[in-house]
């Protein structure tokens, strides 16, 4: 047990503090999230230069090269937060596409696919989720029959974020249609501008669009296309869905607004005594903060065997049920604080946070579903954490 | 950077594992209701590994070991629901001579405690989880008055006793004018007593910052009992998924349901985190001061609460047989029960640490 960093780690932490501090004048701060703006994607240029983003893909796909080091990335991501400047970009492309890709891609498809995602200039979503397949995703029905060299594709996709900005999707599709379920479906790379697509936003909960629905009509796509062979899309996938769980999981976000709620609670008055002299709040405050603590030094458990290429097992397949859990108990209890003024949203008078507590606590109800919900997490972690049996199949038919 | 148990520490855990396997199986449990002193054959065989004298320093002929070592001890104690004086005689007493104890004090009783021939019992109760039935202890002119309750380990011929005033002091139980009276709980592994002192000759502990001392052993108390907890609600998971493989009903595992399945699930994602909180509670009071009080009070607390729905969650998974004495699961379900109230209830702890950060007056 020990927490310092050695010599090399926090000369490697040095290095990333002086360049924040070198190039604080090209933070893009314009920036609030959507297609890269140009102040973005310069800055995402300048973090793949120096292996703050990107940093183990390799070079010729254009990223750092850098032998793998939990520490480091580490280091990087607390830096950044500790500064207040932006990482790079992340998304659906990123997080979840370029791994797979490494993993199962064809050399072609890397070289063609990963350099400018990675650079900002292409963005990706994901179309997995259908009307009839979502935590049963291995039901999804939509279609794509050879003609020709290409796949041509019908049906509908669903719940797709980003779709509406999107470049490319990579998709699942059902093209071997005599095989059984899992056996029968491609992961296909789509450009959203072949003709025959159609993204319809849907409104969620928030008031954004932050989702579509996605129509293909006789959409023509390549067969070389597919990603991992005909037929492989089931495992290509999971490799993409456990990136994504990684992604959704995120300790550090919940320590964040740990500190904000204290500060929120200490500045804020009702009958002009402070939130905080409520002993009711102080005492949920302190019930989150050890939850909160108990989530972070996971996280450093975590971390460590990630650092030693150890398998953590139970202790991974938690980490998305929890710590999305906490995220959503935090937001609503800030609510709970603020009272009546919780409930304020838009542009209203007496606002806080621009409203952020209710966006977050409505947002992420939808991250505790998406990404597999909190009951599928729960299948998992009892069926693989800790060897229950799977639940026995009901005969169809 | 490594946040993990050293191979060091993996071996004493397992070492520690196996002799409360073999020295105190159920059976042993069992027979503890008749025999009300501490289980004597079970704390022979942890001094043994050296477990008495392992905060000791070695030139008090102890190990000299870190807190996070005799947290890995205690979690184990607690998976074993063992009759062992551990936290009183091996860590809190042994930690109040060390940070308040005179080199002479030092000197005459950490050799004794090291080897396991003294036991030495706590009665710091009141002042962290206040006085109630008009406990507490007033010392004037070097003799103590009043009386402590929930003194762990108190059959001990020896006593650490905080005073009201926030001074610490040791005591021989045998002394003119001591009362022991046990007092009867849930859990029969670890009978904690009263103690009534009526103008009793005392030692002073008070060399140094005795503010700071006593926070000191207030912080080793709560990470033990964290610990024990952690340790009981780790077996009591693994019992209830056990049991979940093997009964069937419906012509089914009953680990099959859904219903049962989510609660294992439960369970285990609530725990697991505390694992690393008592880690790191222990790991900060050997080596990060600024940290200690907060995250051992945040262990204490969120470990009790966590305990308490392991606890009841397990019992009921194992459905009927959950709830007798046949299978003994309920002497887990109890030591979690007492370790949640000792040394303060979750409640009150969570309002010292909040006092902590400037929170609370
Ligand atoms: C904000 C957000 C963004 C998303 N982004 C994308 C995206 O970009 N691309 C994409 O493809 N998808 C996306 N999704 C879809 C997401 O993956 C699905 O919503 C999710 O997998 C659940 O599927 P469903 O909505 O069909 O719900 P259902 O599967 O119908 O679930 C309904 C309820 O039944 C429960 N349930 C279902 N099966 C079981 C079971 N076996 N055991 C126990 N309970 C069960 C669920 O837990 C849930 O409570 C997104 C969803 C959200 C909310």
């Amino acid at each position: 047990m020990n927490l310092a960093y050695s010599v090399e780690y926090e000369a490697f932490r040095a290095e990333v503090r002086d360049f924040l501090e070198r190039y604080r004048g090209d933070w893009p701060r314009g920036y609030a999230g959507g297609r890269p703006n140009a102040e973005m994607l310069r800055w995402q240029r300048l973090l793949l230069e120096y292996g703050y983003a990107a940093r183990t893909i390799p070079q010729e796909y254009g990223g750092y090269g850098a032998e793998p080091d939990a520490l480091k990335s580490r280091i990087i991501a607390e830096e950044f937060t500790r500064a207040g400047a932006p990482g790079g970009l992340a998304g659906q492309g990123i997080s979840m596409l370029v791994p797979t890709l490494l993993e199962v891609g064809s050399e072609e498809q890397k070289r063609r696919y990963i350099p400018p995602t990675l650079r900002g200039e292409m963005i990706w979503c994901q179309g997995y989720s259908e009307p009839g397949a979502g935590s049963d995703l291995a039901n999804l029905q939509t279609r794509g029959v050879e003609q020709g060299g290409d796949f041509v594709i019908n049906g509908q996709k669903i719940w797709t974020s980003t779709a509406q900005l999107a470049d490319m999707m990579f998709c699942l599709v059902r093209t071997e249609s005599e095989r059984a379920r899992h056996q029968g479906i491609s992961y296909i790379l789509i450009p959203m501008s072949t003709p025959g697509i159609e993204v319809r936003p849907l409104k969620t909960m928030t008031g954004a669009s932050e989702f579509n629905e996605v129509f293909f009509t006789d959409v023509r796509v390549p067969v070389e296309n597919v990603v991992g062979g005909r037929g492989a899309g089931w495992s290509v996938a999971n490799a993409t869905l456990k990136h994504e769980r990684g992604m959704l999981g995120d300790p550090n976000a919940a320590e964040t607004r740990l500190k904000a709620i204290i500060d929120l609670m200490q500045e804020e008055t009702v009958d002009g005594a402070r939130l905080m002299d409520n002993p009711v709040f102080r005492d949920q405050l302190m019930r989150l903060q050890g939850r909160v603590l108990a989530m972070k030094f996971h996280g450093l458990r975590l971390l460590t065997a990630a650092a030693n290429g150890e398998e953590t097992g139970l202790a991974r397949l938690i980490v998305k049920l929890e710590g999305c859990e906490l995220n959503h108990q935090l937001a609503a209890f800030a609510i709970d604080v603020l009272g009546e003024l919780g409930v304020l949203y838009g542009d209203s008078p007496h606002l806080r946070a621009k409203g952020a507590w209710q966006r977050m606590y409505m947002f992420d109800l939808g991250l505790i579903i998406g990404g597999g919900t909190a009951q599928i997490q729960k299948n998992i972690i009892a069926e693989r954490g800790l060897g229950l049996p799977r639940e026995p199949k009901v005969a169809v038919g | 950077m490594e946040f993990a148990l050293s191979a060091d520490q993996r071996m004493l855990q397992e070492s520690v594992d196996r002799t409360l396997a073999r020295a105190c199986p159920l059976q042993r449990i069992r027979k503890l209701p008749a025999d009300k002193s501490v289980a004597k054959d079970v704390w022979a065989a942890l001094a043994e590994l050296g477990i008495a004298g392992i905060l000791i320093p070695e030139a008090h002929g102890g190990s000299g070991l870190t807190l996070l070592d005799a947290a890995l001890v205690s979690e184990m104690l607690g998976r074993h629901v063992a009759p062992a004086p551990f936290a009183a005689t091996a860590v809190v007493a042994p930690l109040a001579l060390l940070h308040a104890g005179s080199p002479a004090q030092q000197t005459e009783w950490l050799p004794k405690l090291a080897s396991g021939k003294t036991l030495a019992g706590i009665a710091i109760s009141e002042r962290i989880a206040g006085a109630r039935d008009g406990a507490g202890v007033t010392a004037s002119n070097g003799k103590l008055d009043g009386k402590a309750l929930f003194v762990i380990a108190a059959g001990a011929p020896l006593c650490v006793v905080a005073d009201r005033d926030g001074g610490l002091h040791l005591v021989h139980t045998a002394s003119p004018g001591v009362t022991h009276i046990p007092l009867e709980t849930i859990d029969v592994t670890r009978p904690p007593g009263e103690l009534q002192f009526d103008n009793v000759e005392a030692e002073p502990l008070n060399s140094g910052d005795a503010r700071a001392a006593f926070a000191k052993i207030r912080d080793a108390g709560w990470t033990m009992l964290a610990a024990d907890t952690l340790g009981a609600s780790q077996r009591m998971i693994e019992k209830a998924v056990e049991y979940a493989k093997e009964r069937q009903q419906f012509g089914r595992v009953i680990g099959s349901f859904q219903a049962v399945k989510h609660l294992c699930a439960e369970m285990a994602a609530e725990l697991e985190p505390c694992r690393a909180l008592v880690w790191y509670a222990a790991h900060a009071f050997d080596a990060i001061p600024a940290e200690a009080a907060l995250t051992a009070a945040h262990a204490k607390a969120h470990t009790s609460e966590i305990g308490r729905f392991v606890a009841r969650t397990a019992t009921e998974v194992h459905g009927g047989i959950g709830f007798t004495d046949l299978l003994g699961l309920h002497y887990w379900f109890k030591r979690i029960g007492l370790n949640r109230q000792l040394l303060g209830g979750p409640d009150r702890v969570r309002h010292l640490a909040a006092q902590m950060q400037g929170f609370a007056a």
